[in-house]
């Protein structure tokens, strides 16, 4: 099976990266910019079956390394059986 | 006070922090590989900065959950001594030891540079040879040092008295100018509940001798060895 993980800040967690993009996004002449947060994804190759508990079992992968609980929340989608 | 000195893959200041208590003391540390599980009956665990497994996923991601952080847990849970500098630090948030994480730099750029630090509690078996509100110099060398907590645990930090150091100014005033990586309440180290773990991510051991520009951070590490010895004396004794 095959999943995709976002990772992203949580709201009101500090974006410098997503703040730099978003202005230069800006000078690059897109004016209608309001505001970008940047996060990352991770495609994963299981040997998992679609089957019940498995999306759980991608959660797992995120609180025990993908994501920091702390700044970070998380989703999972299964991409292809 | 035994010393040990944790190297993971991508640490660089394993050197200096091995250096620091073989000249302050004449007693070298020991170094402890990642993947050992021996900790040499250490007092005080040092984790060193550096970049440990590249800053990948996350800075100190990888490096808390190898197999000899199991072990500095455990320390720490039998009341052991931990000292992270600055990657250190970042490994100790990882690791769920102290709370908190460190995000990007404000500035995005890696900051290099003197600061000014001010204990802010000589509650601690790191700062016991300070005063509160003592200023140090001492360097910072980081791109991620951006302190960050939710209100509810910034709140319960400062009612526990465990900020250790915080960014000021030359005159010792905390300032935005000169909390140059951002950090929340300009917060540069924060302790443990127990007090026995600090984490902190300016660089004391590289500003132990006059030689170095400053011989300011001296005083953590003479701190740590004077309660560390005296709690071993007393044990022997009573």
């Amino acid at each position: 099976m095959k999943a995709r993980v976002h990772v992203f800040l949580k709201e009101g967690v500090l974006d410098p990266q997503g703040k730099a993009v978003a202005n230069a996004l800006k000078t690059l002449g897109f004016e209608e910019i309001l505001s970008v947060r940047q996060g990352k994804f991770f495609d994963i190759e299981t040997s998992l079956l679609p089957k019940e508990g498995s999306e759980e079992r991608l959660r797992e992968y995120c609180k025990k390394l993908l994501a920091n609980p702390v700044i970070e929340n998380f989703k999972v989608e299964v991409v292809e059986p | 006070m035994k010393t040990a000195v944790i190297e993971f893959p991508g640490s660089n200041c394993d050197h200096d922090a091995y250096e620091w208590p073989l000249r302050l003391f004449g007693k070298p540390p020991e170094r402890i590989w990642y993947t050992s599980r021996d900790l040499k009956k250490a007092d005080l665990v040092i984790i060193p900065g550096g970049f440990s497994y590249g800053d990948y996923l996350r800075c100190g991601a990888m490096a808390a959950r190898s197999p000899v952080m199991e072990e500095v847990k455990a320390h720490a849970e039998r009341g052991g001594y931990v000292l992270g500098i600055c990657n250190g630090f970042q490994i100790l948030c990882e690791s769920g030891f102290l709370p908190g994480a460190l995000l990007k730099n404000r500035t995005l750029s890696f900051l290099c540079r003197e600061v000014v630090l001010r204990c802010e509690t000589a509650d601690s078996p790191f700062t016991g040879a300070l005063q509160k509100g003592s200023l140090m110099r001492v360097p910072i060398a980081h791109g991620d040092g951006n302190y960050y907590c939710d209100e509810k645990t910034l709140r319960r930090l400062l009612g526990e008295e465990r900020v250790a150091f915080r960014y000021v100014s030359p005159e010792g005033r905390v300032c935005d100018e000169w909390n140059f990586n951002g950090s929340m309440d300009a917060i540069a180290g924060i302790l443990s509940e127990n007090r026995r773990v600090l984490g902190m991510m300016p660089h004391p051991e590289r500003a132990s001798e006059a030689l170095l520009g400053s011989s300011d951070g001296a005083a953590v590490l003479r701190s740590a060895a004077k309660a560390i010895d005296e709690k071993n004396g007393a044990a022997k004794n009573g």
